[in-house]
C-alpha cells in the first residue's frame, strides 16, 4: 500500500496540470464559442434571427391591394388579375409604408410587355403572344391595352 | 494492483474528452430559447416549392424579384434562381441545348418566326436551392457555417463562412456561389425574411403565370399538399438521396 503512494507528488503535479488544462479549456470555450451556437444544432442559432431581420424590398400584393381598390376592380377577371402588382411595377415596400411615397415610376411597356408576350416557341402553346414589330412597330401597348385589363373587346 | 503513469494518463485523457462531450450535451438539452420572430414557431413548418414547368413562360420576373429582394451580385451576374431554356433536338434527345443568358434576368427575347422550329422540344426550367432534407452542402461545412433551419431551409450564417467553397462543390444543383462583396458563400435563402413573417417569395409573389408556388408541407391546408396529389412531380437528380424539397410538375428527362 504504501508503494503505491510512494512518489504521490508526481500524481499531484500531473493532477495539478490536468486541472489547469481543463479549466483553461473551459475558459476558452466560453469566450470563444457564442453563446447560442447549439441551441439548434451545430451552428450559430442566433444566425436564424439574423437572417430573418434582413431588410424586405416587395410589399406583396395584399398591401397594395388595401389603398388601390379601383384597380382591385379594374382587375377582375381579367386575365391579369392574378398577376402580382410589382411584377410590372417593381419592389414598393417603401411606397407601401410611407403611405404612398415615394411614387413609383411608370413601367415602360415597350420593355416590359414583350418580355411575357413576345412570340417564342419556348413559351406553352396557348399563352397569348405576339411577334412584336408586327403586331405593333410602335408605340406604347398601353394605348390600345389597359395593363390591368388587357382583353380589348 | 499495480497504478503506473501510462495508465494514469490514459484513465485522466478519457476523463477530459467524456467532460468536453457532456459538457457539449448538455448545452444542447438546456437549450430551446423561443425563436426571435414573434408569431412564428419554427418547428410548425417545413418549407418547399413546387414549381409547374408547364406555366413557365420564361420572363424572368422571377430573376429580377430575387435580385431586387435578396440584394444579389448583379455586376457578376450572380443567381439564387435562375431559369434555364431548353431545345431537346428529336435526334439526340438525351443532349439537349440549355441556354440562360444573364440566368434570364432579361428575359428570353426569341430572334426569328416563332414556329421556325418545330420538330424540337421547347420549354423553360427555373431553378433554385432545392432546400434539400438531408443536403450536401451542409454536411462539408468545416465551421458549422452553413445548416439547415427547424423549418427545412438550408441557411448560411455570414458571420462564421470562411469562404472555403467546400459548399460550392459539394452541391450537385449548382445552387452556390461565393458572393465577391462580402467573400462568403451565397445561396437562396427562401425569402427567410418574408416567410417568417406571413409573406411568400419573391419569385412566387412575382411569377405571373403562378409557376412556382411556396408550400409549408407540414400544414395539410397548404394548397402545396394538393398540388403534389393532382400532379405527376419529381425532384432533379433523385438518385443522388439529397431529399430536394423542390418538386416539379411535368418535367423533361433530358433536364439535369
Amino acid at each position: 500500500m504504501s508503494d503505491l503512494f510512494k512518489n504521490k507528488v508526481h500524481l499531484v503535479r500531473m493532477a495539478g496540470l490536468f486541472l489547469v488544462g481543463i479549466v483553461a479549456f473551459v475558459i476558452l470555450r466560453w469566450w470563444m464559442v457564442p453563446k447560442s451556437f447549439g441551441e439548434y444544432g451545430h451552428y450559430r442559432g442566433a444566425a436564424l434571427g439574423e437572417i430573418a431581420s434582413l431588410p424586405m424590398h416587395y410589399a406583396g400584393r395584399a398591401a397594395c391591394e388595401e389603398c388601390h381598390t379601383d384597380i382591385v376592380a379594374q382587375r377582375k377577371g381579367s386575365p391579369h388579375e392574378q398577376i402580382g402588382c410589382e411584377t410590372c411595377h417593381g419592389p414598393l415596400l417603401a411606397h407601401a409604408e410611407a403611405g404612398g411615397e415615394p411614387k413609383p415610376a411608370l413601367p415602360d411597356s415597350r420593355q416590359l410587355c414583350p418580355r411575357c408576350h413576345s412570340a417564342s416557341p419556348y413559351r406553352p402553346k396557348g399563352f397569348p403572344q405576339v411577334v412584336v414589330a408586327d403586331h405593333a412597330p410602335e408605340g406604347q401597348c398601353t394605348a390600345c391595352h389597359n395593363p390591368h385589363a388587357p382583353k380589348i373587346s | 494492483m499495480t497504478f503506473d503513469r501510462r495508465k494514469f494518463l490514459l484513465d485522466t485523457g478519457k476523463l477530459l474528452v467524456l467532460s468536453a462531450s457532456a459538457s457539449v450535451a448538455w448545452e444542447a438539452i438546456v437549450a430551446g430559447k423561443p425563436e426571435t420572430a414573434p408569431n412564428y414557431t419554427m418547428t410548425d413548418h417545413w418549407w418547399g416549392m413546387a414549381i409547374d414547368v408547364d406555366k413557365c413562360i420564361g420572363c424572368g420576373s422571377c430573376v429580377r424579384a430575387c435580385k431586387a429582394e435578396n440584394n444579389v451580385p448583379l455586376d457578376p451576374m450572380y443567381f439564387r434562381t435562375w431559369v434555364e431554356q431548353y431545345r431537346v433536338n428529336p435526334d439526340d434527345m438525351d443532349h439537349p441545348t440549355v441556354e440562360s443568358p444573364n440566368g434570364g434576368y432579361d428575359g428570353f427575347p426569341f430572334k426569328g418566326a416563332p414556329d421556325s422550329d418545330p420538330k424540337a422540344k421547347h420549354f423553360f426550367v427555373p431553378k433554385l436551392c432545392n432546400h434539400c432534407a438531408d443536403s450536401p452542402c451542409t454536411q462539408v461545412c468545416p465551421v458549422g457555417a452553413t445548416f439547415i433551419s427547424p423549418d427545412g431551409v438550408v441557411l448560411i450564417d455570414k458571420d462564421y463562412c470562411l469562404a472555403c467553397r467546400y459548399c460550392v462543390q459539394a452541391c450537385p444543383y449548382g445552387c452556390r456561389f461565393i458572393d465577391p462583396r462580402t467573400m462568403t458563400a451565397d445561396k437562396c435563402t427562401l425569402c427567410y425574411q418574408r416567410i417568417t413573417k406571413g409573406l411568400t417569395t419573391a419569385c412566387c409573389e412575382n411569377c405571373p403565370t403562378g409557376a412556382r408556388r411556396l408550400g409549408d408541407l407540414k400544414n395539410p391546408n397548404d394548397p402545396i399538399q394538393q398540388f403534389l396529389l393532382d400532379h405527376h412531380v419529381v425532384v432533379l437528380k433523385p438518385q443522388m438521396a439529397t431529399g430536394a424539397k423542390v418538386y416539379y410538375n411535368d418535367l423533361d428527362g433530358s433536364v439535369r
